[in-house]
């Protein structure tokens, strides 16, 4: 059988979205922010979205998500996503406005915009990729690095009487009455993919409801900053980072119960 | 009405979307005077208090880059925590109105009017090659006036707009003849306007939209910062804005703008009571400069006295008016800082001891 055989149309099993942009990702191989780009344009064109949807691209790896979605697009300065997109979605209420970030851009640099945007209940979805590093600026530590991880600013591993403890803002954002819904995920399996996708959807359904501020962290690998491989750094997350950011809802107000433990 | 309340008068009444500031002395009363009034019910304006000054010009940033009319207004400290921002609306190419009701400095300085933000507003501020379009009130019937004005301009060259004031035109109480009312734009007006760089959500008839100062690519970063310069050039050739006043016959003539002028207005009287033969060039723009003037005026004044609330930031602009004139002419300042305003008397002395009297 020739594969031109296979290619046919009613052999489709799976395609990329059209809002993906047919180009060369500058993205490591073996980094998340491919596949959680992937799933933010599925649900765009799934939940027919793209002539409403304004996306707030942050500094760091994914500087240039511009590049890869095909909606109206922002670029803001450092950490200031959660603003940039408080003066979009102010001012244009009906539009579904999200910001992707990193940890360096919201947990660092960005604290003060993010916590007061939450707080507000801004009506927008928070992306936030959690890789325990600055991977853009050559893998020096980031507020959520964990303790004893070696970047290249902690060479001999994360000291917590140097640093501090690893800030773990999805907590702190759940606790503040202006967030609807705040989920922390994962992007390495096909399991935690289609969960992933899950809670991007209901991130995205309770903005297009004007319920506030939905969060979703996405724990991710950075394997180049780490210096493994894609496979080590797979394993490496489950072992290491999820123990100290483990996955789930923590805050959903659309349950009775808050499902934050703490 | 106060200077800082027909600010937030001015802006409901031109049309503005938005607002989004900080409290800081000596301007607090613009956000106020919004908050009172309640603009969302009347003409849809949004105004939010943000959390800092950074935040603020960000949800400037965020809101121009939909094409919406939206400006913010601080004093000294808090333009300087706004100029990277700002660096970063002028790289977007984004149009807004940025208010600075100065004070002294530098640091925490002084709550008092000052003018020695003057550098920080022409030559830029934040890092980059950028220019802001900068008016300078010196009443409050142009804070009323130049708020559209600004706005106009800020569209028409997509660059941010400053209105660079100082606490004593903001507290200082006028009668002001206010505009009309001017709609707001409807999202079709915004998209049949600005629909070729504003974020207002791709389409299928268009491409997407991208609002970034972001070019990683030097030959095309380049290619930006030459676009950008001959806006700035071509901002130069035609909006160069002032009030020449008595200048006619002026041997020596005072350069100043905002409060200064006010003072230098008087100066000019009581030194014309005694027979000096003097005037008052008053930029309106200070940028663009108004050097074509000031190379003009050059040909028959002997002198200019720059009368500035600084230690002497305009006179640069002055001087380099007058060489790319081809001419020679003396030109001094005569300044108070830290927040004091000169009176009339003094300043009419520093320019009969520094020009009258070595002349006679």
């Amino acid at each position: 059988m020739d594969i031109k055989d296979i290619i046919k149309p009613e052999n489709l099993v799976y395609g990329s979205s059209k809002l993906l942009i047919d180009t060369i990702m500058h993205y490591c191989p073996g980094c998340t922010h491919g596949v959680i780009h992937k799933l933010i344009a599925e649900l765009i064109e799934e939940m027919g979205l793209q002539e409403k949807t304004i996306g707030v691209a942050p500094v760091g790896c994914s500087v240039l998500a511009y590049n890869y979605i095909d909606i109206d697009w922002q670029e803001a300065a450092h950490g200031r996503a959660p603003a940039v997109a408080t003066g979009v979605a102010r001012l244009n209420p009906d539009k579904f406005v999200f910001t992707y970030q990193g940890d360096g851009d919201l947990a660092s640099i960005g604290t003060g915009e993010i916590i007061h945007a939450c707080n507000r209940g801004e009506n927008f979805l928070v992306v936030f990729i959690n890789n325990g590093i600055y991977g853009m600026t050559g893998g020096q530590m980031a507020p959520t690095t964990i303790e004893g991880m070696v970047t290249s600013t902690t060479p001999g591993g994360r000291d917590i009487g140097l640093n501090g403890f690893p800030l773990k803002m999805t907590d702190l954002v759940a606790q503040l009455p202006g967030t609807s819904y705040v989920s922390r995920q994962a992007a390495h399996t096909a399991a935690a993919v289609r969960k992933c996708k899950r809670a991007l959807k209901k991130g995205i359904q309770n903005v297009l409801d004007k319920k506030g501020t939905s969060f979703i962290e996405v724990v991710s690998t950075c394997n180049s900053g780490w210096k493994m491989t894609p496979v080590q750094a797979n394993k490496w997350m489950e072992d290491n980072m999820i123990p100290y950011y483990p996955l789930g809802d923590l805050k959903d107000t659309d349950k009775k119960e808050n499902v934050t433990g703490n | 009405m106060k200077g800082n309340e027909v600010l937030a008068e001015a802006a409901i009444r031109c049309g503005c979307d938005g607002y989004f500031g900080y409290p800081i002395t000596p301007q607090s009363e613009v956000m106020e005077t919004l908050m009172e009034r309640e603009p969302w019910n009347e003409t849809g304006m949004v105004v939010l208090q943000a959390e800092s000054e950074v935040a603020s010009i960000n949800m400037l940033y965020g809101a121009a880059g939909t094409g919406k009319r939206v400006m913010t207004s601080s004093s000294s400290p808090g333009i300087s925590l706004m100029t990277e921002g700002i660096s970063y609306i002028a790289g977007a190419e984004l149009p807004c109105l940025v208010v600075n009701v100065q004070r002294g400095g530098p640091g925490l300085g002084t709550i008092q009017p000052s003018q020695a933000d003057y550098f920080q507003a022409v030559k830029g501020g934040g890092h980059g090659d950028y220019k802001m379009i900068v008016l300078a009130p010196s009443s409050v019937q142009e804070m009323n006036d130049f708020v559209d004005l600004a706005f106009e301009l800020a569209f028409k060259y997509r660059n941010p707009a400053m209105i660079l004031t100082d606490g004593a035109i903001g507290q200082m109480m006028e009668k002001v003849q206010l505009s009309d009312y001017k709609k707001r734009l409807t999202e079709e007006e915004i998209i049949g306007k600005w629909g070729d760089w504003a974020t207002t959500g791709k389409p299928a008839s268009r491409e997407r939209n991208i609002v970034t100062s972001l070019e990683l690519d030097s030959n095309k970063n380049e290619l930006n910062n030459r676009r950008f310069q001959e806006k700035y050039k071509r901002m130069e050739a035609e909006e160069q804005r002032y009030e020449a006043i008595r200048c006619e016959d002026a041997e020596y003539i005072f350069v100043a703008f905002g409060t200064s002028a006010r003072v230098c207005e008087k100066a000019v009287d009581l030194g014309r009571e005694k027979g000096h033969k003097i005037g008052l060039l008053r930029p309106i723009t200070l940028f663009p400069f108004p050097k074509d003037i000031i190379g003009q005026l050059a040909k028959n004044a002997k002198g200019f006295l720059s009368i500035e609330m600084n230690a002497g930031q305009m006179i640069e602009d002055i001087k380099l008016s007058i060489y790319e004139a081809g001419l020679v002419r003396r030109v001094e300042h005569f300044g108070r800082m830290g927040g004091i305003i000169p009176n009339p008397a003094e300043v009419l002395e520093a320019m009969e001891k520094m020009f009258i009297q070595k002349s006679e």
